[in-house]
């Protein structure tokens, strides 16, 4: 075998007292793909940028060996460590809008790579940067590299920060969520964009949250918890015949469409029958709503019942978010109308509209930005119970016991949203759209933000409390997965319409419009018998 | 974008209007016959009480008074000065000069301080920062004629580096420049420091750091434009703010300028003149924040767009 591009064994890496990395070990050989698995504290972003020398001023790094193409790297000055940064590692992050320089063109951020490795000439630079782009798939080169990231596409921009990663044409590529930030279809692109570099020979050391985006690409994976490496091996075997139980709560957390009706996450809870849908709570019709000319929203309608989980799919820009807000009645339609519980928004007083709020509540996919950081949950929580008009005497005993619906406990009560972890902000979200007791709830991404697990469970709570209070939920997901596993009915959006809609089965197992048929078959899938990238090539 | 520069010059024209109003106003609601309040001070012959009368228009009415005060400030004439024995805008005219010396160089000094400052301390150690932050407090605690009184006594007086008056060398311009700079430093520092090291944050910073760039190049190549934008706001504020220093400190120094003019205006009740400087304090204002309007386009590519 030939010799691998990474090596490092028993890696140790700590801030202070934490141990962020505890003696892991891997290699990565040319034209391989390891992948790097874990969730948010797992230690795999501090393991990547180690391999950098970029884990910050106040990381600790011990390692028994930390070699890069050959060269051993430990006691590495910062000046060795720019030397290869670039030239023999690429690094390629998440969300290219924020990972490369809003304020210059993705043309001179390319050349950044190549001027500080003297990689060409001088002179040669603006024309190796074009030949760059054209690698990398990004057409009209000599017009795209005048542009900002801002207006450019998130595929497109995520190829320049790539092509800005591979510019020396480097032996090792470390990718860190590389398509995180991105619609599925785009998310294929780069996937397969990926996988041609690591055909070309290059090593690939993918980091990511995602198992099944890692199914598509990896030959070997590595689980990590921690800071340790709980599970290893080739692909196939880890993602088929997992041995450790935390890499089996992964999998089995995944929303898919075999997981429906069923627990994402392992519980002990017995499971609450769901009453049969009840009356129309929401009544939209031939909705359109444009912008500055443009068409957001156009002839969207549909209907919600009572215990019933609509889910609507698309890509950005399709309209989604939109129409959830023509829904709740803060945009007014510019046709059509919505009517909740038989009441339309059109021609309501302010006053009259407030009180209908009190009936359609909302979560976001960012929890943390919707509360105001300075407000305890106790208050955050009796803002809402006054909006639904609970007496003051009874608002505490209330708010316990909306925690507890929530799964948590009276001892959050005095804390600050920042003092949350993730899944818990997002059930104290939940506890406060339920405060008025509401119908319906609009739930815009409530888990993209979320960990596999943390998404599982509160997944799994959205559909205890629809059995239990009888609530039905409009939920809005670019994730094809979840809306699979929740809803009953669901929307395809394109373009600002409707361009399938049915049952959730029905639609996501035999689709019969064409974009739905593209949008399926670009989700990453764990069978690994065919995966998307490998079929492609 | 064309339609945005035509409203910004719409609101700076309004912006004057209410400037010359706001003038036309306080002359009138002045005690005193309105013809005594021009005159001020100064003792004047009958020919010259007839005259002003005639210039302003005083024996029309009041909204023909206002139409003839406001054509003509439009064709640039201030009106005269009756203490000075001079035309208000010639007044201002030899004054402008020696003041817009002294605000550039003390503008131009504070800009380049603030930067070097900012970019060497921005996530430093902590007693870097705790120094530098340290000395901001000071600087933007004491006032600035203060500072001036002290710059004098060390450096002129004691050391005798600089001469302490006047304003025919470009030795003399040092001391009262830096009077000026140090509050305009310190709360610029102040502001791209904590800009940039919010910038420094960013996923962006830790790419280009990805490509073996050195601290030195990504704050210098990344980071300095990003904390441009709150700087240049800042800096369109404290345009404002410098008209007050310079009063104190073209005193101090004795220097020629326009505060020298306002304050010997101000305390010898020459409306006329104060009139004036008003009108031109507003001008120089909106001029100078149109120009920042236009450089925040230049800094952020993102609001060329927008626009």
């Amino acid at each position: 075998m030939t010799e691998p591009v990474v090596e490092v064994t028993d890696l140790h890496v700590s801030f202070g007292t934490l141990e962020a990395v505890r003696g892991i070990s891997f290699a990565v050989h040319p034209g391989e793909c390891v992948a790097i698995v874990g969730e948010s504290g797992s230690g795999k972003s501090v393991t990547a940028r180690t391999l950098l020398g970029l884990a910050g001023e106040e990381a600790r790094v011990r390692a028994g060996a930390l070699r890069v193409d050959g060269v051993d790297t430990s006691g590495f000055s910062e000046r060795q460590w720019r030397s290869i940064r670039g030239r023999r590692i690429g690094f390629v992050l998440q969300d290219a809008l924020v990972s490369l320089d809003s304020l210059r063109p993705v043309g001179k951020e390319i050349a950044e790579t190549l001027r500080l490795h003297r990689a060409v000439p001088r002179a040669a630079i603006p024309g190796r940067v074009l030949e760059l782009l054209e690698e990398v798939g990004v057409p009209e080169p000599e017009q795209r590299a005048r542009q900002y990231p801002h207006e450019l596409s998130g595929g497109l921009r995520q190829r320049a920060l790539i092509a800005s990663a591979i510019a020396c044409h480097p032996r090792l590529l470390i990718a860190d969520e590389p398509t995180t930030a991105l619609d599925v279809t785009v998310q294929a692109q780069i996937l397969r964009l990926l996988a041609e570099r690591r055909r070309g020979g290059t090593a690939l050391l993918l980091i990511s949250h995602d198992l099944a985006v890692v199914a598509e690409l990896a030959d070997r994976i590595l689980v990590m918890k921690d800071g340790v490496v709980v599970e290893s091996g080739p692909a196939d075997q880890v993602l088929r015949e997992p041995e450790h139980p935390y890499t089996r709560g992964l999998l089995a957390a995944i929303p898919t469409e075999e997981s429906k009706g069923a627990r994402l996450s392992a519980t002990t809870a017995p499971e609450v029958r769901r009453a049969p849908p009840g009356e129309v709570v929401i009544e939209a019709r031939d909705l359109a709503k444009s912008f500055k000319g443009r068409a957001a929203v156009d002839g969207v309608s549909f209907e919600l019942r009572a215990g019933e989980t609509l889910g609507i799919v698309g890509e950005s820009g399709s309209g989604k978010t939109t129409t959830a807000r023509l829904v709740l009645g803060l945009l007014a339609p510019d046709r059509g109308s919505v009517e909740i519980d038989g009441q339309p928004w059109a021609g309501l007083t302010a006053r009259r509209k407030r009180e209908l709020r009190r009936h359609i509540q909302v979560i976001y996919q960012d929890p943390l930005s919707s509360f105001d950081p300075r407000f305890s949950v106790r208050r955050i929580l009796d803002e809402a119970l006054d909006v639904g008009g609970e007496p003051r005497a009874t608002r505490r005993d209330r708010a316990v016991e909306l925690l507890e619906q929530v799964g948590l406990d009276a001892s959050v009560l005095e804390r600050r949203p920042l003092r949350l972890s993730g899944g818990q902000r997002q059930r104290v979200a939940i506890a406060r759209a339920l405060a008025p007791r509401p119908r319906v709830i609009v739930c815009d991404e409530p888990v993209s933000a979320l960990d596999v697990s943390i998404q599982a469970q509160v997944l799994d709570l959205l559909t205890d409390l629809q059995a239990e209070l009888g609530v039905a939920y409009l939920f809005i997901s670019h994730h094809l997965g979840v809306v699979h596993h929740v809803s009953d009915r669901v929307l395809v959006m394109k373009d600002g319409r409707v361009v399938e809609s049915g049952d959730v089965r029905q639609v996501l197992t035999a689709p019969a419009a064409g974009y739905t048929r593209e949008l399926l078959a670009a989700v990453p899938r764990l069978d690994t018998t065919a995966p998307l990238v490998r079929r492609a090539s | 974008m064309i339609r945005r520069i035509l409203t910004r010059i719409g609101t700076s024209v309004l912006v004057l209007w209410g400037a010359v109003t706001v003038s036309f106003t306080a002359l009138h609601l002045t005690p005193g016959n309105v013809v005594d309040v021009l005159i001020g001070s100064s003792i004047v012959t009958p020919e010259v009480r007839a005259q002003i009368i005639a210039d302003y228009g005083l024996d029309a009415p009041l909204p023909v008074q206002y139409a003839t005060y406001l054509g003509r400030v439009l064709r640039g004439d201030l009106g005269q000065s009756y203490q000075l024995h001079e035309s208000v805008a010639t007044a201002i005219g030899t004054q402008l000069g020696p003041s817009i010396q002294l605000a550039g160089a003390a503008l131009l000094v504070a800009v380049v301080a603030a930067t070097t400052l900012a970019l060497l301390t921005a996530r430093r150690k902590r007693w870097i920062r705790g120094l530098s932050s340290g000395l901001e407090l000071i600087g933007v605690s004491i006032p600035t004629f203060w500072a001036a009184i002290l710059l004098l006594t060390v450096f002129s007086f004691q050391l005798g580096w600089f001469p302490a008056v006047g304003d025919d060398s470009g030795s003399s311009l040092v001391l009262p420049v830096i009077a000026v700079a140090i509050p305009i430093t310190t709360m610029l520092t102040q502001l791209m420091r904590e800009s940039l090291e919010l910038t420094l944050e960013e996923p962006f910073v830790l790419t280009a750091r990805s490509r073996g760039m050195s601290d030195l190049g990504v704050r210098l190549r990344h980071a300095l434009r990003h904390a441009l934008v709150p700087a240049v706001t800042l800096l369109g504020w404290v345009i404002g703010l410098m008209v007050g220093s310079m009063v104190a400190v073209e005193q101090i120094f004795s220097r020629q300028g326009i505060g020298q003019l306002t304050l010997t205006a101000v305390s010898g009740k020459d409306l006329p003149v104060v009139m004036g400087v008003v009108l031109v304090t507003a001008l120089l204002y909106v001029v100078v924040n149109i120009l920042i309007d236009l450089l925040y386009l230049v800094i952020d590519p993102r609001l060329r767009s927008a626009a």
